[in-house]
């Protein structure tokens, strides 16, 4: 696959430029002790990045420190995002300091590279006053590359443009230090290691690096659209305290989210419900319609969304971190956050609710569910996934409604030591504490080879009488993540039939026995 | 039937021609008043299935409850399942449960009355674990709400032994008499086939106890 032409837009040292420092003064800024970026004049003096702070004093006594914010840099970023995508729509930003955006569209509409940068760094100096490299190369890793470099990187050449340069730049540090011992010290070396090979020793992730280094790039820059205005908001005064009001809020506002998405044939799969309370407070919650649906929310059902989630606010039921309000909700605005184009619904000729009853009416189903999710959180309400594994509870995965089903083939390879078919009925959590009793007379035990000390021959469940047992199989041993001190497990697994007719699924580990599973 | 007064000929004509079971359901009357239930147990229900709007209880066996749901998931229809354990999805696959359409809630805790009522709104069957201090008029309230709305209430009892016939209103309750598994030895083998043996006994026309004997 082709990578996409890129640009990248560097601010160097940004750290620094956004604490107030500048390239020409020594500085650095701090975070936990160590130098996390420096200014190039500190550079000269022998400052570097993993530095403690006495020795980048002792190296540069005049070295202006500052303490590190993220939330500053990213701030002060935004005016330079902002300048770039006054240039070149469909920006991404890589991390503060860092910007892609897809070059090809750009680069004609400009006549050329060569101008679209040129134009480009007059709109950032002009806006901005901070001092950006720019790259062009084809895919965001070798254009971050070229960035660094201020350098264009003609197309199908990024392979060239990355060889000479050294291994530590992927960002894989444990990677890059095997690499140099193993005497592989450019992305030149690197890429011309065969890509199986690199697979098989360094996994998906080893390949991909080894893709990057080739100058092969899967993930193109998202040429992020902004949508047009469509959530609705509403100043609440006075502010409403009670369900009863809240309700006539919801609906108001939920029609007129649902006539706007409407106006442009769309429907909205995820909303977000977002207040504000008179103490200044935000809320917000996201609400996703289920997954059974491929039609979007109706007005009533945001209606219910909304009333359901102003319900739980007010009441306080919703088992929320941050609670209920201490005031009433001033503010409310419903954003769409997904939005899809809505392809219509059909309704039954004589309607869904007719006297043959309930059941199949995905509406009302996700209706009811959305319902409970309300009253308990969304992860009360879940189905069942089964996929492989050798142990019930390795083998089912409980997945929250509204969250895709990712069904895996269960069967797809052979699980030895997995109970053969019909499986228990009933899985008991946490498993029942019991006692076996052999032929001998005494406590069963299983040794670490599998071997039972005597036949099992009496079941004992807490104070009541013991029960015998008329037919025993077993052990199915299970010996699991031997390899992993804290996940390892021995479990060697039975299944009796008492006198009274119950099958029952025992398990022994670190010989204690319990009933995990009846088959009733 | 319909009024096919001042319809033209061909109307009419395509009207005869659809399916007698799809004009039943167009009409809303007929089988679609029971759900299906799986061969061997129809000897069980009074009517050979389950009434919608009825509520049955069934004690002793999980296995029973999963071959219940799975002639209505099979149909195909909507379960749901409140209280915990939860039925065992392993089993519930080999079953013939789809559990795509099987959806369950396994700590509803004090709002189990009206998780209940909000899934009895949409599903046609609902099994319930009720927790074992219930109210008399929570149980009374949900009945009648799957009265109202057509849908089958299964209640389970808890194991072993339980309250089954605690439930106000409960048309029929199956419950297990005897088990036997095959396929054990001593040390050897595995649970291979088990036989069941089930009465059922409710109200009306299911005062006198029925019988059966089937392989799950």
């Amino acid at each position: 696959m082709n990578a996409v032409r890129t640009l990248a837009v560097w601010c160097p040292d940004w750290p620094v430029i956004a604490a107030g420092g500048s390239a020409e003064l020594p500085g650095a800024v701090l975070h936990a002790n160590r130098v996390l970026a420096c200014s190039a004049a500190a550079r000269v003096d022998g400052v570097r990045r993993g530095q403690r702070r006495r020795d980048a004093q002792a190296r540069c006594p005049e070295l202006t420190v500052y303490s590190h914010d993220p939330s500053r840099d990213a701030r002060l970023f935004e005016q330079v995002a902002v300048a770039v995508e006054a240039v070149v729509p469909g920006i991404e930003i890589v991390r503060p300091g860092l910007l892609v955006v897809a070059a090809r569209g750009a680069a004609r509409y400009y006549q050329g590279e060569l101008p679209l940068l040129a134009t480009m760094a007059t709109a950032i100096a002009d806006a901005t006053g901070y001092d950006a490299q720019l790259g062009v190369a084809d895919g965001i890793f070798a254009a971050t590359q070229a960035a660094f470099a201020a350098h264009i990187v003609p197309p199908g050449e990024a392979a060239i443009f990355l060889a000479p340069l050294p291994v530590r730049v992927l960002d894989r540090p444990e990677l890059a230090d095997l690499l140099v011992r193993l005497g592989v010290r450019t992305l030149g070396d690197f890429a011309a290691l065969p890509r199986a090979r690199v697979l098989a020793r360094f996994g998906p992730d080893g390949a991909y690096v080894h893709d990057l280094s080739r100058g092969i790039e899967a993930r193109p820059p998202s040429a992020r659209v902004a949508p047009p205005e469509l959530s609705v908001e509403m100043t609440l005064d006075p502010p409403i305290d009670r369900v009863d009001t809240a309700t006539f809020v919801a609906k108001t506002l939920a029609e007129q989210l649902h006539d706007r998405l409407a106006a442009r044939g769309l429907a909205c799969i995820r909303i977000s419900i977002e207040a504000c309370t008179e103490n200044g407070e935000q809320l917000s919650r996201s609400w996703r319609h289920g997954s059974v649906s491929t039609t979007g929310f109706t007005a009533s059902a945001i209606a219910d969304r909304t009333r359901w989630q102003l319900d739980g606010w007010l009441s306080g039921t919703i088992r929320s971190h941050d609670g209920r309000p201490s005031g009433g909700l001033a503010f409310l605005r419903l954003v769409p956050d997904d939005v899809i184009h809505d392809d219509g619904r059909q309704l039954t000729l004589w309607g869904a609710e007719s006297a043959t009853g309930p059941g199949g009416d995905l509406e009302q189903i996700d209706r009811a569910l959305a319902r409970i999710q309300g009253i308990l959180g969304p992860d009360a309400v879940v189905t069942a996934v089964v996929g492989a594994g050798r142990d019930i509870g390795e083998q089912v995965r409980l997945v929250s409604w509204g969250e895709p089903r990712d069904v895996l083939p269960a069967d797809a390879y052979p699980w030895p030591g997995r109970l053969p078919a019909p499986a228990p009925a009933t899985v008991l959590t946490p498993a029942q504490p019991v006692v076996v009793i052999g032929a001998d007379d005494k406590p069963v035990t299983v040794s670490g080879r599998c071997v039972v000390s005597a036949p099992l021959s009496w079941l004992r469940v807490g104070q009541q009488p013991p029960v015998a047992i008329a037919g025993w199989a077993g052990p199915w041993p299970l010996d699991v993540r031997w390899w992993d001190r804290l996940t390892t497990r021995r479990r060697a697994r039975f299944q009796i039939a008492t006198v009274d007719g119950a099958g029952l699924l025992l398990v022994c580990e670190t010989g204690r026995w319990s009933i995990e599973a009846l088959y009733d | 039937m319909f009024d096919t007064l001042g319809m033209s000929a061909s109307a009419v004509r395509s009207l005869k021609t659809l399916a007698p079971d799809l004009l039943e359901q167009l009409r809303g009357t007929g089988s679609s008043e029971l759900l299906p239930v799986p061969q061997a147990l129809a000897g069980l229900f009074p009517e050979g299935g389950l009434r919608r709007g009825s509520t049955i209880t069934v004690s002793g066996s999980s296995s029973l409850v999963l071959a219940l749901l799975a002639a209505v998931s099979q149909k195909p229809g909507w379960c749901a399942e409140v209280g915990s354990p939860l039925l065992g999805s392993v089993a519930a696959v080999e079953a013939g449960v789809a559990l795509d359409r099987f959806v369950r809630v396994a700590e509803p805790g004090e709002q189990w009355p009206s998780v209940v009522a909000s899934l009895l709104e949409a599903f046609e069957i609902v099994v319930v674990h009720p927790p074992v201090r219930a109210h008399e008029a929570d149980m009374r309230r949900i009945t009648a709400r799957a009265r109202e709305r057509s849908a089958v209430l299964l209640v389970t009892s808890e194991w072993p032994g339980g309250h089954t016939n605690a439930w106000p209103g409960a048309m029929l309750g199956l419950s297990v008499v005897g088990q036997r598994w095959h396929g054990l030895g001593s040390g050897n083998g595995y649970l291979r086939t088990r036989e069941l043996d089930v009465q059922a006994q409710g109200r009306g026309a299911a005062t006198q106890p029925r019988r059966a004997t089937v392989r799950l």
